[in-house]
């Protein structure tokens, strides 16, 4: 089945069910029924293929695996090229899985142009699966740049009263920064003499064009990620958006930025790398106190929770940056349970949203008594979002600061903070929704969670204890694709110029402290 | 068998919490109950079998994390200590369950109770019985979910609620320092496996390690980061304060978890780690410090409250105080030995004291106590077996535990130890005081509760209180039983390995030749101490009042807990606050979006605007633009001649 293009499939299968939407005809209820269901479903088929191309993936190797290439536009040397290692490979995963919950999820809350957004939400699907598994800089971009599209559609067109400032703001800021991304692409372009990233990844870039090159995609991956300064679309993009759109945005529009530097800044230039590193650490260090001080003093549900997504993203681009394979695998486990446990607290916030319409914490509380159902899946997901050992959230972050005490402990010990600032913000939210008396009368009349909501959260929640029980199933397919990134990497910055490497520096230390005090004992 | 003994919990917990509605609240009190006492058969089986017959064991069970270089299982490891402490956890937790069947009897939600007790029961076990750090970090955070979510039972009670995240954040605090201690053993052993670690301790405790831009002797910044989450989990100086705010939650948990069980877990990592400190007497002198001063700051608060919980709360604190500077000067073993005695008798505490709140229809204020021993007979006669045992009256078990404690600390023969020591006798006499204190003031002299109370006041049902006597027959006999074992003769044949002490380190073995007085001193001061109260509660009843008015401010110091809460508000929690709104608003708002986005945005149209309203329409505007145009282009060349 390797030669099966399964890639294309995957990617492409989402737009069959929109040519079945686009065809639809009738009473607009029936299409929007129809709409639905066929979202589901080829939602669910393309779900089941990504699941297909996880049990066939061989986790032994670091190669790229189910590659497909065609000719595309010889004349420049652009082909069509398709593959993943892995760490595309969980992505792929994770927008397939996040698709049908997000299909499942506007059931019944979106009521205008159901069926305009349901093709949105398959198109975003295609979108960004296929920017995982693109494999040719022309091919990347274009899936890259597109995602905004349907975003910038979802948020304008089915958001909140504020929602063209946000939509606008979302597409300015991400544009400008994959401008500079653009200008960088073609620069590799002039010196690779093709689209290829596969070629790119082997490619030796000089020195002063790596600074350029480096800073050209962190431009456009900082603003994704995001990263402080330039976070501040991300909580009215969140507040606007509908919930299936914060669902999309917070678990895997996020992520393009962490994939981003470690599909590209990280390999193709490895001395600027180290020479922005700490650049990257203190950036990250301050996203994470700074946002989580903000999450604090928050009046609205999902603000709070975008702002704590900023911090959680802080300590996947720190790991990143740590070079270490506890720190970069805990970054990509940070990233897919991030992916999952946001987006279920967007979910969680959209459940008591489309009863009460309003998202101001002060409006609810006490929810516990008429809502026990929905007290526990929330509970599980706020303790996940706190890093609690068993669940999905404790081993990205403990994988990623054990990675950065390695590397530095400074580093460490500010990202640390995030742990007591977490537990702050998130069981302060959870007490005002939850816990104490009722005192409003439309409060008191909520229901509790509906068979589709359970429907819902039930595989959510069954992933987030998976991963934190048994994280090893992620971990493992990951493994050979990171030590063989972090081994090109050290060995590039050994051989190649005479840049002093931030790490080997570090690690030299560590040696000769090691040597002085135990003999002979290999760390 | 070890799994049944961990994993029953965990099954009684899930049946009852999900399958509550459906099994009903008897069902749901059933099933915990009998996994629990399942559990704790199992328990005292496993305990025979790996304390006196020496079959110690790992049980692995599955690979939790393997990032190649770090390799971290799911396994549980049954020595002396571990054993020990599962047997400790799993019959007062018994009790516990079985008493919340007649204390909660009135909740509405009895599952969720139940399920939340057996939850914390099985996290407990998963803790102590960790054979690697991280497993040891996924207990310790998940008694804290637990007590989290118990001291919150209540939670229309907005009290209750501040003080479960009181709880869990300060709590978080001790765990940053837990967090960074297991970064940092990572990095210089390369593993996180206890047996590993301790293996290779010796030599690293040569090594150095830069934290923080200095270097520090390797082992004891990593032992110091670790003690600070023991601190916080068991609430020593300085972390302390969440846990008198913890007796917000209902009375049995206060006695399993923030007496009897979760609390002591700083103290079993001290023994558990006991191979690492020994190699950092830094650390080791650090922690005789924090817990002698603990005792002594615990002890005199608690001279000073009038809520029933919190007085034992203070208790409470103050005894994790003595085995902290036990373990401090190497007597883990005694500090082991007191935190076994101690679940006993401040659990039946505890218990009697819910007896008492349950008798006065939910009061707990000692000042509207007073009278009733008449009453509730059984409840007195064993909250004084308690009340003896914590202030370690002969045969008592706190006797043995304390005594050995206090001996040890004079044998350490160092300054912390003597440091330790004397704070440790008047703690001592401190204890006294306020344990007979309690009794006085709730159970003699004229009744000051209102007439309908006192009418209402009844003793307990026998399902409350046949297990408070159970825990008073340990409270009575775990001393003299246990002593052979833990801290006499027997020690070495009874901890095996699980406990290191280096010979230099050895103060049980030196407390054998001490001065008569030294071990004869706290059980004098301890009859001291409930003699004075006596005086002060029963002869001369005006004698307290006069003393407080006499003494006022430091009255007032010790009655507001040495103004901790008020310090920590005023310095961190409401600067952070502030900060956080200054960083969103002037931050976010102000700065990065009014440079930023908006900022761009308004200059942008600003720009257009002005080109726009140069386009004006009129004819002779665009003429007469032109005209200067050429004026300047024309003249431009005559003034600079191309080529010239």
């Amino acid at each position: 089945m390797q030669n099966w293009p399964l890639l294309t499939l995957v990617t492409f299968l989402p737009l069959v069910g929109v040519v079945a939407m686009l065809i639809l005809r009738g009473a607009t209820e029936d299409i929007a029924r129809n709409a639905r269901w066929i979202a589901l479903w080829t939602s669910l088929v393309d779900l089941f293929i990504a699941l297909a191309i996880w049990f066939l993936f061989d986790p032994t190797t670091a190669d790229f695996q189910f590659v497909e290439q065609a000719a595309w536009l010889p004349q420049f040397n652009i082909s069509y090229q398709m593959g993943i290692d892995g760490i595309s490979l969980f992505f792929v995963v994770l927008s397939a899985f996040l698709t049908p919950i997000c299909v499942v999820a506007s059931w019944g809350s979106v009521k205008n142009r159901v069926r305009e957004y349901m093709i949105a939400f398959l198109v975003l699907e295609t979108l960004m699966i296929g920017m995982f598994c693109a494999l040719d800089f022309v091919l990347f971009y274009m899936f890259f740049e597109g995602v905004l599209i349907p975003m910038f559609l979802i948020i304008g067109i089915w958001g909140g009263p504020r929602r063209v400032y946000a939509a606008f703001k979302f597409f300015l800021y991400t544009l400008l920064g994959s401008v500079l991304m653009l200008l960088a692409i073609l620069a590799i372009y002039f010196q690779t003499g093709s689209t290829d990233m596969v070629e790119a990844l082997n490619f030796d870039f000089p020195a002063h064009l790596q600074t350029w090159l480096w800073l050209a995609f962190f431009a456009s991956f900082a603003v994704k990620v995001p990263m402080w300064p330039v976070h501040t679309w991300l909580p009215d993009a969140h507040v606007e958006a509908p919930t299936a759109g914060s669902v999309i945005l917070a678990g895997v529009l996020l992520k393009m930025g962490g994939y981003g530097f470690l599909r590209f800044s990280l390999p193709m230039f490895p001395e600027a790398s180290a020479m922005f590193t700490p650049l990257v650490y203190t950036l990250s260090i301050v996203a994470i106190i700074y946002t989580s001080l903000v999450a604090l003093v928050q009046q609205d549900m999902k603000k709070l929770i975008a702002y704590s997504s900023v911090a959680h993203m802080g300590i996947v681009t720190l790991g990143v940056f740590t070079l270490t394979s506890e720190g970069i695998q805990g970054a990509m486990f940070q990233m897919l349970s991030h992916g999952v446990v946001s987006a279920a607290l967007f979910l969680c916030v959209g459940v008591v949203y489309d009863r009460l319409h309003t998202r101001e914490i002060a409006r609810y509380g006490g929810l516990a008594q008429n809502m026990p159902k929905y007290a526990f899946v929330f509970m599980v997901f706020m303790l996940a979002s706190v890093g609690l050992p068993g669940t999905a959230g404790f081993v990205g972050e403990f994988l990623t600061l054990m990675g950065a005490f390695q590397a530095n402990t400074w580093v460490a010990f500010f990202a640390s903070t995030g742990l007591i600032l977490g537990a702050a913000y998130m069981l302060y939210l959870y007490r005002r929704v939850v816990f104490g008396v009722i005192t409003r009368d439309d409060v008191r009349a909520m229901l509790d969670l509906n068979w589709r909501e359970v429907v819902v959260f039930v595989p959510m929640l069954a992933v987030v204890m998976w991963m934190g029980i048994y994280p090893n199933t992620f971990l493992k397919p990951m493994q050979p694709t990171i030590s063989n990134l972090i081994e090109s990497v050290q060995s590039s910055r050994e051989t190649g110029h005479a840049l002093a490497g931030h790490f080997r520096d570090h690690r030299t230390v560590r040696s000769v402290a090691f040597d002085a005090a135990v003999s002979g004992r290999q760390p | 068998m070890p799994v049944a003994a961990v994993f029953l919990p965990l099954l009684g917990s899930i049946i009852a919490g999900f399958f509550g509605r459906f099994i009903g609240d008897r069902g749901s009190q059933l099933v915990t109950c009998f996994a629990m006492v399942a559990s704790a058969i199992l328990a005292v089986i496993l305990f025979v079998d790996v304390a006196l017959h020496g079959q110690s064991r790992v049980v692995d069970l599955f690979t939790w994390m393997d990032t190649g270089d770090l390799q971290v299982q799911w396994a549980l490891r049954f020595d002396t200590l571990s054993a020990v402490m599962v047997c400790v956890v799993t019959i007062v937790s018994t009790m516990v369950h079985i008493y919340s069947v007649g204390y909660m009897s009135h909740d509405h939600s009895i599952p969720r109770f139940m399920s939340y007790l057996s939850i914390f029961t099985f996290f407990m076990l998963m803790l102590v019985t960790a054979d690697n750090f991280v497993q040891m970090f996924f207990g310790w955070e998940g008694v804290g979910v637990a007590s989290y979510l118990l001291i919150g039972f209540w939670f229309d009670r907005p009290t209750a609620n501040a003080a479960a995240i009181k709880a869990f954040v300060v709590n978080r605090v001790g765990d940053f320092g837990f967090a960074l201690g297991i970064f940092a053993v990572f990095y210089l052993f390369g593993s996180l496996q206890f047996d590993t670690v301790f293996g290779a301790a010796p030599e690293i405790s040569k090594a150095t390690l830069n934290f923080l831009g200095h270097d520090y002797p390797a082992l004891t910044v990593t032992c110091l980061l670790l003690f600070v989450g023991a601190m916080g989990k068991s609430a020593q100086l300085g972390l302390h304060t969440w846990l008198p705010d913890a007796m917000e939650g209902p009375t049995p948990v206060s006695a399993l978890i923030h007496a009897a069980t979760m609390v002591t877990a700083g103290v079993f990592m001290l023994a558990r780690l006991s191979p690492m400190f020994e190699y950092a007497p830094g650390a080791l002198a650090t922690v005789v410090v924090v817990g002698g001063t603990t005792a002594v700051f615990a002890g005199s608060v608690g001279m000073a409250q009038n809520d029933i919980k919190r007085v034992i709360a203070y208790s409470t604190c103050s005894q994790l105080g003595y085995m902290f500077f036990a373990a401090g000067v190497s007597a883990y073993s005694a500090a082991m030995f007191h935190l076994m005695t101690h679940a006993f008798f401040k659990a039946l505490l505890f218990l009697c004291a819910g007896s008492v709140i349950h008798a006065m229809s939910g009061e707990q204020d000692m000042r509207k106590m007073g009278g009733i021993a008449h009453l509730v007979p059984a409840t007195y006669i064993l909250m004084w077996i308690g009340s003896l045992a914590l202030v370690g009256i002969w045969p008592f078990a706190g006797y043995f535990s304390k005594d050995m404690i206090l001996e040890a600390a004079y044998a350490a023969n160092s300054g912390v130890g003597y440091y330790a020591y004397w704070l440790g006798i008047f703690t001592a006499f401190l204890t006294a005081f306020y344990s007979g204190r309690l009794i006085f003031m709730t159970f003699h002299g004229k009744p000051r509760a209102s007439h309908e109370v006192m009418h209402h006041a009844h003793e307990s049902p026998g399902v409350m209180l046949w297990p408070l006597v159970l825990l008073a027959i340990g409270a009575v006999c775990a001393g003299f039983l246990g002593f052979h074992y833990f801290v006499g003769d027997g020690r070495e044949h009874f901890w095996h390995e699980a406990i290191l002490v280096l010979p230099a380190n050895d103060t049980i073995e030196r407390a054998e030749e001490l001065p008569f007085w030294v071990g004869k001193l706290p059980l004098a001061v301890g009859i001291l101490g409930l003699g004075l109260s006596w005086v002060a509660y029963i002869w001369k009843p005006s004698l307290p009042v006069a003393t407080a008015a006499r003494f006022r401010t430091l009255y007032l110091f010790l009655l507001n807990k040495w103004y901790f809460d008020e310090i920590y508000d005023f310095l961190i929690v409401r600067p952070l606050f502030a900060l956080g709104v200054g960083l969103w608003k002037k931050g976010d708002g102000a700065l990065i979006d009014g440079l930023g986005p908006d900022g761009l945005a308004a200059t942008t149209r600003r720009i257009s605007v002005g080109a726009s309203r140069l386009q004006t329409g009129y004819l002779y505007h665009y003429a007469f633009a032109m005209l200067i145009g050429v004026v300047v282009l024309v003249s431009w060349y005559l003034l600079f001649p191309i080529g010239g």
